[in-house]
């Protein structure tokens, strides 16, 4: 997998200390005391900024230029357009098909129901990690029902029922 | 009081809820404790305190078995040690690995126990004297340590450690009570959800991880043999670790504030460091796992110290715990020992029998749990992931929460890509919070005075402790940032 050099990891966190330093600006003082709300985000972002300067330099310092930007330059390729045909394509849908069944969990549960959502969740899953076909529903049926009533049933997490709110057992 | 059937029965019971829910990665002991009160409330005293005894002992040694299976740790207690059981597995060392999970729970449970039963009194008062200067320095220890945890790149685990701290940031928990980083959303106003964020970091990112992997059946050899072989050996082994980890979860137990999870992350670090072969820490190599498994357990006695002598929570189980004591007229203060001795030895015996009864059911709850290594684990993630998903939605019923988990999950899979270890800024979210607390606390007594954080003795000896701990890691690692480009 290509990974990014320490480099522009140290950057972005260089950024993101400096973003929280700009943010804390306008924190107003605690009434009757001189250390305010801004006093712990403020230092933790400095130790922030001070460790990403420290980064970048270890990365430069370690020889490699290239090696700083790039984590593994032997490998070569950026991710953006690593091809969206053949191996490397294929090697990152599992990735985002767990990342894809993540957010629609989140998003849809509440409409659909836990039930659906889960056997649905677990039926792309399987079939992005190349179950034997024949196992996807089956085996996703059994663990949502098995997780519905150890959750549900037995530590009372109220799930959503959605759609199936007229089914309720 | 303690030998009868009803008492037995729900310890069994409680043994069983309390191994189910360390095993499943994403329900904690606290969780399983909090799970109990409702069924508390149908049971007389003894019971009810059994139940929850039982319950967190298992709870907490159940949590080193995912960690060892699938590098998941159960509960935050087994986080600190999480790469090093894991890699005995992939080593082929599962079963040496999850027997000294066990042996040595159960070593430092009893340990604890003892303490709790012999020094109770004097222990907690000793701890009683502490103000928030002497915390303020004990946090500092604790989240130096989570620096020291993350082995071989001290600098990657010092930016996750001020990551979490910005994360532990979040909310309207400050001096001023203003809402930092809340970014218009109410959701954020309690700050950022720590058992979503954990779930998240530990578990979501190792499925993420794991979908990248060429190999969907990753092969995971199995060690053939008992648990329990070799485990006399490795007592005689590491008889000083033992004791060590054993007395250091005691009294970071007692510590109001700090639990099971620091005393693991202080033991580990601590057993690195005076290691006669640090090297092979991290390897998967046994002495630290000893040190912690030991630690994790005996922290849990140790926290009811202050806990029943003085109503003060120890650690977040024992905070339920003192609402159910006063529910069932059992207030804690000193006057319980005069006023209810009976019911106090009942307590320590509780703790005995619950230590025991991890050795056969432990034993049981692993040889059901090595089953998963046989599970194709193409088929075991998905159904990780939903447990993930409905354990963090379990903890506060709260669908924001799940948006925590995805965003933990994507940052922890990005960070630990790599090279920076996760654990330190799950720390930093935990003690941030407390530490910011107890500065502003001791400012308001000093009255901005600075100095005051040395004046008391305690104090000072902590704030020695924690500039000497940092002085040697940043020689250490200097030296060894110069010796690197020459070797």
């Amino acid at each position: 997998m290509a990974r990014l050099g320490d480099a522009p990891i140290g950057a972005a966190f260089l950024a993101l200390a400096g973003a929280v330093l700009w943010h804390i600006r306008d924190f107003p003082p605690a009434p009757g005391q001189p250390y305010g709300p801004a006093l712990f985000p403020g230092l933790i972002a400095a130790g922030l900024a001070v460790a990403s300067v420290l980064l970048i330099a270890s990365a430069f310092r370690s020889g490699r230029r290239a090696a700083a930007f790039s984590g593994n330059a032997g490998e070569g390729g950026d991710p953006g357009s690593a091809g969206l045909a053949g191996p490397a394509a294929r090697r990152w849908l599992p990735f985002a098909a767990t990342v894809a069944t993540l957010i629609g969990y989140v998003a849809w549960v509440d409409r659909l129901g836990f039930i659906i959502t889960a056997f649905l969740m677990l039926c792309v899953l399987f079939a992005a990690y190349r179950v034997r076909l024949a196992w996807i529903a089956p085996v996703a049926a059994v663990s949502t029902l098995v997780v519905h009533t150890a959750f549900y049933k037995l530590l009372k997490v109220p799930l959503p029922w959605g759609l199936l709110s007229g089914w309720v057992w | 009081m303690v030998f009868n059937l009803q008492t037995l029965v729900v310890m069994v019971l409680a043994s069983l809820f309390g191994l189910f829910v360390g095993a499943v990665p994403g329900l904690t002991a606290t969780m399983a404790t909090a799970l109990l009160v409702p069924i508390t409330f149908f049971l007389p005293p003894i019971p009810a305190v059994a139940a929850m005894v039982t319950a967190t002992a298992m709870a907490i040694f159940a949590g080193d078995i995912p960690g060892c299976l699938v590098r998941i740790p159960g509960t935050p207690a087994s986080a600190a040690y999480v790469d090093e059981t894991y890699r005995m597995t992939t080593k082929g060392y599962a079963e040496t690995a999850l027997g000294v999970s066990l042996v040595f729970s159960v070593i430092g449970g009893l340990f604890g126990t003892a303490v709790l039963i012999l020094a109770a009194p004097a222990l907690a008062a000793a701890a009683l004297q502490f103000s928030s200067f002497e915390y303020f320095w004990l946090v500092l220890l604790g989240l130096t340590c989570a620096v020291f945890v993350s082995g071989d790149a001290p600098l990657k685990g010092m930016i996750t450690l001020f990551l979490g701290l910005l994360l532990g940031c979040v909310g309207l928990e400050n001096p001023a009570a203003h809402p930092r980083f809340t970014f218009d959303s109410p959701d954020l106003l309690s700050g950022v959800s720590l058992i979503p964020a954990m779930i998240g970091l530990f578990a979501v990112s190792e499925v993420l991880r794991f979908s990248l992997d060429a190999n969907p059946l990753a092969a995971v050899s199995r060690q053939v043999g008992s648990v329990f072989r070799g485990m006399g050996a490795m007592i005689r082994r590491y008889p000083v670790q033992t004791l060590r980890g054993s007395s250091l979860g005691t009294v970071i137990g007692a510590l109001p504030g700090a639990g099971a999870d620091i005393a693991a992350w202080m033991s580990y670090a601590m057993s690195r460091r005076f290691s006669k072969e640090p090297e092979k820490f991290g390897t998967g190599h046994p002495e630290g796992l000893v040190e912690a498994g030991a630690a994790n357990n005996s922290a849990l006695a140790g926290a009811w110290i202050p806990a029943l002598v003085f109503g003060i929570p120890g650690d977040s189980i024992t905070a339920i715990v003192i609402g159910v004591l006063y529910m069932k007229n059992l207030n804690p203060g000193p006057t319980i020992f005069i006023n209810n001795p009976s019911s106090i030895y009942a307590v320590f015996l509780l703790f005995i029998i619950a230590n025991l009864l991890m050795l056969p059911l432990g034993w049981l709850c692993i040889k059901v749990a090595s089953r998963l290594l046989r599970t194709p684990r193409n088929l075991l993630m998905p159904v990780i992931l939903l447990f993930c998903v409905v354990g963090a939605f379990a903890i506060n019923n709260s669908p924001f929460d799940l948006w925590i988990l995805v965003a933990a999950g994507l940052i922890g899979w990005f960070l630990e890509t790599h090279g920076f270890p996760i654990a330190p800024a799950i720390l930093g979210m935990l003690l941030g919070t407390m530490l910011e607390e107890h500065f502003i606390r001791s400012m308001i007594k000093a009255d901005g005075n600075l100095l005051a954080f040395v004046e008391r003795p305690i104090a000072a000896g902590l704030a020695v402790l924690v500039l000497l701990v940092w002085s040697v890691s940043g020689w250490l690692g200097w030296r060894r940032g110069r010796a690197a480009p020459r070797g």
